[in-house]
Protein backbone atom coordinates (compact mmCIF):
# COMPACT_ATOMS: atom_id res chain seq x y z
CA UNK A 1 0.00 0.00 0.00
CA UNK A 2 1.08 3.54 -0.68
CA UNK A 3 0.99 4.99 2.81
CA UNK A 4 2.02 8.49 1.76
CA UNK A 5 -0.81 8.69 -0.69
CA UNK A 6 -3.22 7.38 1.90
CA UNK A 7 -2.29 10.10 4.36
CA UNK A 8 -2.44 12.69 1.63
CA UNK A 9 -5.93 11.52 0.72
CA UNK A 10 -7.06 11.75 4.31
CA UNK A 11 -5.60 15.20 4.80
CA UNK A 12 -7.43 16.38 1.71
CA UNK A 13 -10.59 15.32 3.42
CA UNK A 14 -9.72 17.11 6.61
CA UNK A 15 -8.98 14.07 8.72
CA UNK A 16 -5.24 14.63 8.91
CA UNK A 17 -5.04 15.98 12.44
CA UNK A 18 -6.90 13.15 14.08
CA UNK A 19 -5.12 10.43 12.15
CA UNK A 20 -1.61 11.87 12.38
CA UNK A 21 -1.75 12.22 16.16
CA UNK A 22 -3.08 8.71 16.58
CA UNK A 23 -0.28 7.52 14.26
CA UNK A 24 -2.36 4.61 13.05
CA UNK A 25 -3.33 3.71 9.55
CA UNK A 26 -6.98 2.91 9.13
CA UNK A 27 -8.30 0.76 6.33
CA UNK A 28 -11.70 -0.66 5.41
CA UNK A 29 -12.81 -4.18 4.59
CA UNK A 30 -13.84 -4.16 0.91
CA UNK A 31 -15.15 -7.73 0.60
CA UNK A 32 -18.49 -9.09 1.74
CA UNK A 33 -16.98 -11.18 4.53
CA UNK A 34 -13.51 -12.27 5.61
CA UNK A 35 -11.80 -13.92 8.54
CA UNK A 36 -9.28 -12.45 10.94
CA UNK A 37 -6.63 -15.12 11.60
CA UNK A 38 -4.10 -15.82 14.34
CA UNK A 39 -1.21 -16.11 11.87
CA UNK A 40 -0.51 -14.59 8.42
CA UNK A 41 -1.80 -17.67 6.58
CA UNK A 42 -5.10 -19.12 5.37
CA UNK A 43 -4.29 -22.06 7.60
CA UNK A 44 -4.21 -19.77 10.64
CA UNK A 45 -6.93 -20.23 13.24
CA UNK A 46 -9.88 -17.87 12.76
CA UNK A 47 -10.11 -15.26 15.52
CA UNK A 48 -13.24 -13.48 14.35
CA UNK A 49 -15.05 -12.50 11.18
CA UNK A 50 -15.06 -9.08 9.58
CA UNK A 51 -17.68 -7.77 7.19
CA UNK A 52 -17.88 -5.20 4.41
CA UNK A 53 -17.16 -1.68 5.62
CA UNK A 54 -15.55 -2.72 8.93
CA UNK A 55 -12.67 -0.41 9.87
CA UNK A 56 -9.36 -1.89 10.97
CA UNK A 57 -6.17 -0.26 12.20
CA UNK A 58 -2.92 -1.59 10.75
CA UNK A 59 -0.34 -2.85 13.27
CA UNK A 60 2.28 -4.45 11.05
CA UNK A 61 2.86 -6.11 7.68
CA UNK A 62 4.26 -9.49 6.68
CA UNK A 63 4.42 -9.93 2.92
CA UNK A 64 0.89 -9.64 1.57
CA UNK A 65 -0.63 -9.93 5.03
CA UNK A 66 -1.54 -7.17 7.47
CA UNK A 67 -1.74 -7.53 11.21
CA UNK A 68 -4.74 -5.46 12.19
CA UNK A 69 -7.08 -4.65 15.00
CA UNK A 70 -10.71 -4.89 14.05
CA UNK A 71 -13.90 -5.89 15.77
CA UNK A 72 -11.98 -5.39 19.09
CA UNK A 73 -9.66 -8.26 18.19
CA UNK A 74 -6.16 -8.47 16.79
CA UNK A 75 -5.17 -10.78 13.93
CA UNK A 76 -4.10 -11.11 10.32
CA UNK A 77 -5.91 -10.50 7.02
CA UNK A 78 -4.69 -10.69 3.42
CA UNK A 79 -4.14 -7.28 1.82
CA UNK A 80 -6.66 -8.08 -0.95
CA UNK A 81 -9.55 -7.63 1.49
CA UNK A 82 -8.56 -4.10 2.49
CA UNK A 83 -8.79 -0.70 0.84
CA UNK A 84 -7.37 2.64 2.00
CA UNK A 85 -10.69 4.17 0.94
CA UNK A 86 -13.12 4.90 3.71
CA UNK A 87 -16.19 2.83 2.99
CA UNK A 88 -19.29 4.66 4.08
CA UNK A 89 -22.18 2.38 4.90
CA UNK A 90 -25.78 3.42 4.28
CA UNK A 91 -26.56 3.98 7.94
CA UNK A 92 -23.43 6.03 8.72
CA UNK A 93 -23.96 9.68 9.60
CA UNK A 94 -21.16 10.52 7.14
CA UNK A 95 -23.30 9.06 4.35
CA UNK A 96 -25.43 12.19 4.46
CA UNK A 97 -22.56 14.52 3.67
CA UNK A 98 -20.25 12.60 1.37
CA UNK A 99 -20.27 11.43 -2.19
CA UNK A 100 -18.24 8.61 -3.70
CA UNK A 101 -14.81 9.79 -4.74
CA UNK A 102 -11.26 8.60 -5.08
CA UNK A 103 -10.94 8.55 -1.28
CA UNK A 104 -14.40 7.48 -0.25
CA UNK A 105 -16.77 4.79 -1.41
CA UNK A 106 -20.43 4.65 -0.57
CA UNK A 107 -21.41 1.05 0.01
CA UNK A 108 -24.39 -0.16 -1.92
CA UNK A 109 -24.16 2.64 -4.49
CA UNK A 110 -23.68 2.45 -8.23
CA UNK A 111 -24.13 -1.06 -9.61
CA UNK A 112 -26.06 -2.75 -6.82
CA UNK A 113 -28.97 -5.10 -6.19
CA UNK A 114 -31.48 -2.45 -7.34
CA UNK A 115 -29.67 -2.25 -10.67
CA UNK A 116 -29.46 -6.04 -10.91
CA UNK A 117 -33.20 -6.29 -10.26
CA UNK A 118 -33.91 -3.71 -12.95
CA UNK A 119 -31.65 -5.66 -15.32
CA UNK A 120 -33.57 -8.86 -14.50
CA UNK A 121 -36.86 -7.11 -15.25
CA UNK A 122 -35.47 -5.90 -18.61
CA UNK A 123 -33.97 -9.28 -19.53
CA UNK A 124 -36.26 -12.05 -18.37
CA UNK A 125 -34.46 -14.47 -20.71
CA UNK A 126 -31.39 -14.32 -18.49
CA UNK A 127 -31.53 -16.79 -15.63
CA UNK A 128 -29.61 -16.00 -12.46
CA UNK A 129 -30.45 -19.27 -10.69
CA UNK A 130 -27.23 -21.09 -11.75
CA UNK A 131 -25.18 -18.10 -10.55
CA UNK A 132 -26.95 -18.03 -7.17
CA UNK A 133 -26.29 -21.76 -6.91
CA UNK A 134 -22.60 -21.62 -7.83
CA UNK A 135 -21.99 -18.79 -5.37
CA UNK A 136 -23.00 -21.14 -2.55
CA UNK A 137 -20.15 -23.55 -3.36
CA UNK A 138 -17.54 -22.87 -0.71
CA UNK A 139 -15.07 -25.63 0.14
CA UNK A 140 -14.04 -25.39 3.82
CA UNK A 141 -10.36 -24.58 4.28
CA UNK A 142 -9.89 -27.79 6.30
CA UNK A 143 -11.04 -29.84 3.28
CA UNK A 144 -8.79 -27.87 0.95
CA UNK A 145 -5.89 -28.54 3.30
CA UNK A 146 -6.67 -32.27 3.35
CA UNK A 147 -7.00 -32.26 -0.46
CA UNK A 148 -3.56 -30.66 -0.84
CA UNK A 149 -2.01 -33.16 1.56
CA UNK A 150 -3.58 -36.15 -0.18
CA UNK A 151 -2.39 -34.86 -3.56
CA UNK A 152 1.15 -34.30 -2.22
CA UNK A 153 0.96 -30.65 -3.22
CA UNK A 154 3.98 -28.89 -1.74
CA UNK A 155 2.97 -25.24 -1.68
CA UNK A 156 5.51 -22.47 -1.31
CA UNK A 157 5.11 -18.80 -0.53
CA UNK A 158 2.22 -17.00 -2.13
CA UNK A 159 -0.86 -16.25 -0.13
CA UNK A 160 -0.54 -19.34 1.98
CA UNK B 1 -22.50 -21.31 -30.21
CA UNK B 2 -25.05 -18.75 -31.19
CA UNK B 3 -24.17 -15.51 -29.52
CA UNK B 4 -26.36 -13.09 -31.35
CA UNK B 5 -28.46 -12.64 -28.25
CA UNK B 6 -25.42 -11.54 -26.34
CA UNK B 7 -24.54 -8.83 -28.76
CA UNK B 8 -28.20 -7.84 -28.86
CA UNK B 9 -27.63 -6.62 -25.31
CA UNK B 10 -25.56 -3.79 -26.67
CA UNK B 11 -27.24 -0.50 -26.05
CA UNK B 12 -26.59 2.94 -27.29
CA UNK B 13 -25.27 4.81 -24.32
CA UNK B 14 -24.64 8.49 -24.34
CA UNK B 15 -20.93 8.55 -24.92
CA UNK B 16 -19.10 11.16 -22.96
CA UNK B 17 -15.36 10.97 -22.66
CA UNK B 18 -13.65 11.17 -19.30
CA UNK B 19 -12.31 14.61 -20.10
CA UNK B 20 -15.80 15.99 -19.94
CA UNK B 21 -16.54 14.45 -16.59
CA UNK B 22 -15.90 17.56 -14.57
CA UNK B 23 -18.31 19.49 -16.75
CA UNK B 24 -20.96 16.84 -16.45
CA UNK B 25 -20.65 16.70 -12.69
CA UNK B 26 -21.10 20.44 -12.46
CA UNK B 27 -24.31 20.14 -14.39
CA UNK B 28 -25.30 17.15 -12.28
CA UNK B 29 -24.60 18.83 -8.97
CA UNK B 30 -26.27 22.00 -10.14
CA UNK B 31 -29.44 20.08 -10.84
CA UNK B 32 -29.20 18.13 -7.61
CA UNK B 33 -28.59 21.27 -5.62
CA UNK B 34 -31.50 23.05 -7.27
CA UNK B 35 -33.80 20.15 -6.51
CA UNK B 36 -32.64 20.06 -2.89
CA UNK B 37 -31.11 16.61 -3.23
CA UNK B 38 -27.82 17.95 -1.89
CA UNK B 39 -26.69 21.04 -0.07
CA UNK B 40 -24.59 23.81 -1.62
CA UNK B 41 -21.61 22.63 0.47
CA UNK B 42 -21.98 19.12 -0.79
CA UNK B 43 -22.19 20.37 -4.36
CA UNK B 44 -18.96 22.30 -3.84
CA UNK B 45 -17.10 19.32 -2.44
CA UNK B 46 -18.40 17.09 -5.18
CA UNK B 47 -17.29 19.46 -7.91
CA UNK B 48 -13.88 19.83 -6.30
CA UNK B 49 -13.32 16.11 -6.22
CA UNK B 50 -14.73 15.43 -9.68
CA UNK B 51 -11.36 15.99 -11.29
CA UNK B 52 -9.94 13.26 -9.11
CA UNK B 53 -12.70 10.95 -10.23
CA UNK B 54 -11.53 11.35 -13.80
CA UNK B 55 -9.89 8.07 -13.06
CA UNK B 56 -13.43 6.86 -13.03
CA UNK B 57 -12.55 3.19 -12.90
CA UNK B 58 -11.23 3.80 -9.39
CA UNK B 59 -14.76 4.46 -8.28
CA UNK B 60 -15.69 0.93 -9.30
CA UNK B 61 -15.65 -0.89 -5.98
CA UNK B 62 -15.26 -4.68 -5.59
CA UNK B 63 -18.93 -4.62 -4.62
CA UNK B 64 -19.91 -3.19 -8.00
CA UNK B 65 -17.51 -5.57 -9.73
CA UNK B 66 -19.35 -8.38 -7.96
CA UNK B 67 -22.71 -7.33 -9.43
CA UNK B 68 -21.16 -7.01 -12.89
CA UNK B 69 -19.61 -10.48 -12.58
CA UNK B 70 -22.89 -12.07 -11.52
CA UNK B 71 -24.68 -10.71 -14.56
CA UNK B 72 -21.84 -11.57 -16.96
CA UNK B 73 -21.93 -15.16 -15.68
CA UNK B 74 -25.73 -15.32 -15.86
CA UNK B 75 -25.63 -14.01 -19.43
CA UNK B 76 -23.08 -16.60 -20.53
CA UNK B 77 -24.96 -19.37 -18.69
CA UNK B 78 -28.12 -18.43 -20.55
CA UNK B 79 -26.33 -19.49 -23.74
CA UNK B 80 -24.47 -22.44 -22.22
CA UNK B 81 -26.48 -24.48 -19.75
CA UNK B 82 -24.68 -25.65 -16.60
CA UNK B 83 -23.52 -29.26 -16.50
CA UNK B 84 -24.88 -30.34 -13.13
CA UNK B 85 -22.71 -33.10 -11.71
CA UNK B 86 -22.21 -32.56 -8.01
CA UNK B 87 -19.06 -34.61 -7.41
CA UNK B 88 -17.28 -33.21 -10.46
CA UNK B 89 -18.33 -29.64 -9.59
CA UNK B 90 -17.09 -30.08 -6.03
CA UNK B 91 -13.78 -31.42 -7.34
CA UNK B 92 -13.46 -28.48 -9.74
CA UNK B 93 -14.15 -26.02 -6.91
CA UNK B 94 -11.68 -27.71 -4.58
CA UNK B 95 -8.86 -27.42 -7.13
CA UNK B 96 -9.95 -23.88 -8.10
CA UNK B 97 -10.47 -22.48 -4.61
CA UNK B 98 -7.16 -24.01 -3.51
CA UNK B 99 -5.38 -22.32 -6.44
CA UNK B 100 -7.06 -18.97 -5.77
CA UNK B 101 -5.40 -18.87 -2.35
CA UNK B 102 -2.05 -18.56 -4.14
CA UNK B 103 -3.03 -15.75 -6.48
CA UNK B 104 -2.22 -12.12 -5.70
CA UNK B 105 -5.95 -11.60 -5.27
CA UNK B 106 -6.96 -14.55 -3.10
CA UNK B 107 -10.14 -12.90 -1.85
CA UNK B 108 -12.77 -11.03 -3.82
CA UNK B 109 -16.08 -9.50 -2.72
CA UNK B 110 -18.02 -12.71 -3.29
CA UNK B 111 -15.18 -15.24 -3.59
CA UNK B 112 -14.10 -17.65 -6.32
CA UNK B 113 -16.63 -20.18 -7.60
CA UNK B 114 -16.42 -22.61 -10.52
CA UNK B 115 -19.07 -24.17 -12.77
CA UNK B 116 -19.07 -26.45 -15.82
CA UNK B 117 -20.88 -25.45 -19.02
CA UNK B 118 -22.59 -28.23 -20.94
CA UNK B 119 -21.03 -27.73 -24.36
CA UNK B 120 -18.42 -29.56 -26.44
CA UNK B 121 -16.93 -26.18 -27.41
CA UNK B 122 -13.52 -25.50 -25.89
CA UNK B 123 -14.22 -22.49 -23.72
CA UNK B 124 -13.58 -20.95 -20.32
CA UNK B 125 -14.65 -17.58 -18.99
CA UNK B 126 -13.64 -15.57 -15.95
CA UNK B 127 -16.43 -13.19 -14.99
CA UNK B 128 -15.23 -10.26 -12.85
CA UNK B 129 -15.18 -10.96 -9.15
CA UNK B 130 -14.28 -14.64 -9.43
CA UNK B 131 -17.09 -16.56 -11.17
CA UNK B 132 -15.28 -18.99 -13.48
CA UNK B 133 -17.05 -21.06 -16.13
CA UNK B 134 -15.36 -23.97 -17.88
CA UNK B 135 -16.86 -26.04 -20.72
CA UNK B 136 -16.99 -29.85 -20.94
CA UNK B 137 -14.94 -29.48 -24.13
CA UNK B 138 -12.23 -27.68 -22.19
CA UNK B 139 -12.22 -30.32 -19.46
CA UNK B 140 -11.75 -32.97 -22.17
CA UNK B 141 -8.44 -31.30 -23.05
CA UNK B 142 -7.20 -32.10 -19.53
CA UNK B 143 -5.51 -35.42 -18.89
CA UNK B 144 -4.37 -34.74 -15.35
CA UNK B 145 -5.23 -32.63 -12.31
CA UNK B 146 -2.17 -30.50 -13.11
CA UNK B 147 -3.57 -29.78 -16.58
CA UNK B 148 -6.94 -28.85 -15.07
CA UNK B 149 -5.14 -26.66 -12.54
CA UNK B 150 -3.45 -24.96 -15.52
CA UNK B 151 -6.82 -24.06 -17.05
CA UNK B 152 -8.21 -22.73 -13.77
CA UNK B 153 -5.04 -20.83 -12.86
CA UNK B 154 -5.17 -19.07 -16.25
CA UNK B 155 -8.75 -17.93 -15.55
CA UNK B 156 -7.81 -16.84 -12.01
CA UNK B 157 -5.00 -14.89 -13.68
CA UNK B 158 -7.57 -12.97 -15.76
CA UNK B 159 -9.40 -12.02 -12.54
CA UNK B 160 -6.22 -11.07 -10.70
CA UNK B 161 -5.26 -8.83 -13.63
CA UNK B 162 -8.74 -7.31 -13.85
CA UNK B 163 -9.05 -8.08 -17.58
CA UNK B 164 -12.85 -8.32 -17.57
CA UNK B 165 -13.31 -4.91 -15.97
CA UNK B 166 -10.78 -3.38 -18.38
CA UNK B 167 -13.09 -4.33 -21.26
CA UNK B 168 -15.70 -1.85 -20.02
CA UNK B 169 -15.91 1.28 -22.14
CA UNK B 170 -14.96 4.38 -20.15
CA UNK B 171 -18.22 6.06 -21.05
CA UNK B 172 -20.07 3.63 -18.77
CA UNK B 173 -17.99 4.79 -15.81
CA UNK B 174 -18.80 8.42 -16.46
CA UNK B 175 -22.49 7.57 -16.48
CA UNK B 176 -22.13 5.81 -13.12
CA UNK B 177 -20.11 8.58 -11.52
CA UNK B 178 -22.41 11.29 -12.79
CA UNK B 179 -25.44 9.51 -11.39
CA UNK B 180 -23.71 9.00 -8.06
CA UNK B 181 -22.66 12.61 -7.82
CA UNK B 182 -26.16 13.80 -8.42
CA UNK B 183 -27.85 11.46 -6.04
CA UNK B 184 -25.30 11.77 -3.22
CA UNK B 185 -26.30 9.69 -0.27
CA UNK B 186 -30.00 9.60 -0.97
CA UNK B 187 -31.71 6.36 -1.84
CA UNK B 188 -31.71 5.80 -5.55
CA UNK B 189 -34.69 7.32 -7.25
CA UNK B 190 -36.35 5.37 -10.06
CA UNK B 191 -34.86 7.43 -12.86
CA UNK B 192 -31.36 6.99 -11.43
CA UNK B 193 -31.82 3.24 -11.35
CA UNK B 194 -32.90 3.34 -14.99
CA UNK B 195 -29.84 5.36 -15.98
CA UNK B 196 -27.48 3.18 -13.98
CA UNK B 197 -29.08 0.07 -15.48
CA UNK B 198 -28.32 1.41 -18.97
CA UNK B 199 -24.65 1.84 -18.02
CA UNK B 200 -24.78 -1.60 -16.39
CA UNK B 201 -26.23 -3.23 -19.52
CA UNK B 202 -23.56 -1.50 -21.56
CA UNK B 203 -20.82 -2.79 -19.26
CA UNK B 204 -22.15 -6.36 -19.40
CA UNK B 205 -22.28 -6.14 -23.19
CA UNK B 206 -18.71 -4.77 -23.37
CA UNK B 207 -17.39 -7.65 -21.29
CA UNK B 208 -19.36 -10.52 -22.81
CA UNK B 209 -18.71 -9.45 -26.38
CA UNK B 210 -15.00 -9.19 -25.59
CA UNK B 211 -14.86 -12.57 -23.83
CA UNK B 212 -17.17 -14.46 -26.17
CA UNK B 213 -16.71 -12.85 -29.58
CA UNK B 214 -13.52 -10.90 -30.11
CA UNK B 215 -11.35 -12.28 -27.31
CA UNK B 216 -8.91 -10.30 -25.20
CA UNK B 217 -5.77 -8.82 -26.70
CA UNK B 218 -3.07 -11.46 -27.15
CA UNK B 219 -0.91 -9.79 -24.53
CA UNK B 220 -3.67 -10.27 -21.93
CA UNK B 221 -3.73 -14.00 -22.68
CA UNK B 222 0.04 -14.26 -22.31
CA UNK B 223 -0.17 -12.24 -19.08
CA UNK B 224 -2.81 -14.64 -17.76
CA UNK B 225 -0.58 -17.60 -18.69
CA UNK B 226 2.30 -15.97 -16.85
CA UNK B 227 0.14 -15.36 -13.78
CA UNK B 228 -0.99 -19.00 -14.03
CA UNK B 229 2.60 -20.26 -13.92
CA UNK B 230 3.23 -18.29 -10.73
CA UNK B 231 0.01 -19.53 -9.10
CA UNK B 232 0.70 -23.15 -10.12
CA UNK B 233 4.23 -23.09 -8.77
CA UNK B 234 3.20 -21.52 -5.47
CA UNK B 235 0.43 -24.10 -5.11
CA UNK B 236 2.75 -27.02 -5.86
CA UNK B 237 1.33 -28.01 -9.26
CA UNK B 238 3.57 -28.59 -12.22
CA UNK B 239 3.25 -25.71 -14.70
CA UNK B 240 3.92 -28.23 -17.45
CA UNK B 241 0.31 -29.35 -16.90
CA UNK B 242 -0.77 -26.18 -18.70
CA UNK B 243 1.47 -27.09 -21.63
CA UNK B 244 0.06 -30.64 -21.78
CA UNK B 245 -3.44 -29.19 -21.82
CA UNK B 246 -2.55 -26.77 -24.64
CA UNK B 247 -1.03 -29.64 -26.63
CA UNK B 248 -4.31 -31.54 -26.30
CA UNK B 249 -6.27 -28.42 -27.13
CA UNK B 250 -4.30 -27.97 -30.32
CA UNK B 251 -5.38 -31.44 -31.41
CA UNK B 252 -9.01 -30.90 -30.51
CA UNK B 253 -9.67 -27.33 -31.63
CA UNK B 254 -11.65 -27.15 -34.85
CA UNK B 255 -10.56 -24.37 -37.20
CA UNK B 256 -13.26 -21.72 -37.50
CA UNK B 257 -14.89 -22.79 -34.22
CA UNK B 258 -16.67 -20.18 -32.12
CA UNK B 259 -14.58 -20.95 -29.06
CA UNK B 260 -10.89 -20.69 -28.17
CA UNK B 261 -10.21 -21.17 -31.89
CA UNK B 262 -11.58 -17.67 -32.32
CA UNK B 263 -10.84 -15.87 -29.05
CA UNK B 264 -7.38 -17.05 -28.01
CA UNK B 265 -3.88 -17.11 -29.50
CA UNK B 266 -3.07 -20.48 -31.10
CA UNK B 267 -2.11 -23.09 -28.47
CA UNK B 268 1.29 -23.41 -30.12
CA UNK B 269 2.01 -19.69 -29.63
CA UNK B 270 1.02 -19.95 -25.99
CA UNK B 271 3.22 -23.03 -25.53
CA UNK B 272 6.17 -21.17 -27.08
CA UNK B 273 5.69 -18.26 -24.69
CA UNK B 274 5.29 -20.58 -21.71
CA UNK B 275 8.44 -22.51 -22.58
CA UNK B 276 10.38 -19.26 -22.51
CA UNK B 277 9.13 -18.62 -18.97
CA UNK B 278 9.69 -22.14 -17.77
CA UNK B 279 13.37 -22.18 -18.63
CA UNK B 280 13.72 -19.44 -16.03
CA UNK B 281 11.72 -21.23 -13.37
CA UNK B 282 12.34 -24.43 -11.49
CA UNK B 283 10.10 -27.28 -12.49
CA UNK B 284 8.06 -28.18 -9.45
CA UNK B 285 7.05 -31.55 -10.82
CA UNK B 286 5.54 -32.98 -7.65
CA UNK B 287 3.76 -36.28 -7.66
CA UNK B 288 1.32 -36.67 -10.52
CA UNK B 289 0.52 -40.19 -9.34
CA UNK B 290 -1.00 -39.09 -6.03
CA UNK B 291 -3.44 -36.89 -7.91
CA UNK B 292 -4.22 -39.07 -10.92
CA UNK B 293 -6.58 -41.46 -9.14
CA UNK B 294 -8.91 -38.75 -7.82
CA UNK B 295 -8.71 -36.89 -11.15
CA UNK B 296 -9.79 -39.98 -13.10
CA UNK B 297 -12.56 -40.72 -10.60
CA UNK B 298 -13.95 -37.17 -10.80
CA UNK B 299 -13.72 -37.00 -14.60
CA UNK B 300 -15.82 -40.14 -15.00
CA UNK B 301 -18.86 -37.86 -14.62
CA UNK B 302 -17.77 -35.89 -17.66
Amino acid sequence: MNVKRFFLSLSLLGFSAAVATAATTLMSVQVNKTDLRETPSYLGKVVTSLVYGDKVSIQSQNGAWYQVTGNSRSGWVHSSVLTPKKIVMKGDSAAKTTASSGEMALAGKGFNSDVENQFKANHKEINFAPVDKMEKIKIPISEIQEFAKEGKLQSTGGAK
Amino acid sequence: MNLRNLTALSLCILVSGCGTLEKISEIGTGLAEASGAITADQAKSINTSAGAIDKASESMTPEQEYYIGRTVAATILSQNKPFDRQALTTYLNTVGQYLALFSDKPETFGGYHFLIMDTPDINAFAAPGGLILVSRGMLRCCESEDALAGVLAHEIGHIELNHGMLAIDKSRYSAVVTTLLAEGAKNLAGSNVAELTKAFEGSISDITSKMVNSGYARKYEFQADKAAIIILQRAGYSPTGLISMLTQMEKQLKPGGHDFAKTHPAPKDRIDQLNKLLTQSPNMAGSFVARQKRFSAAMREL
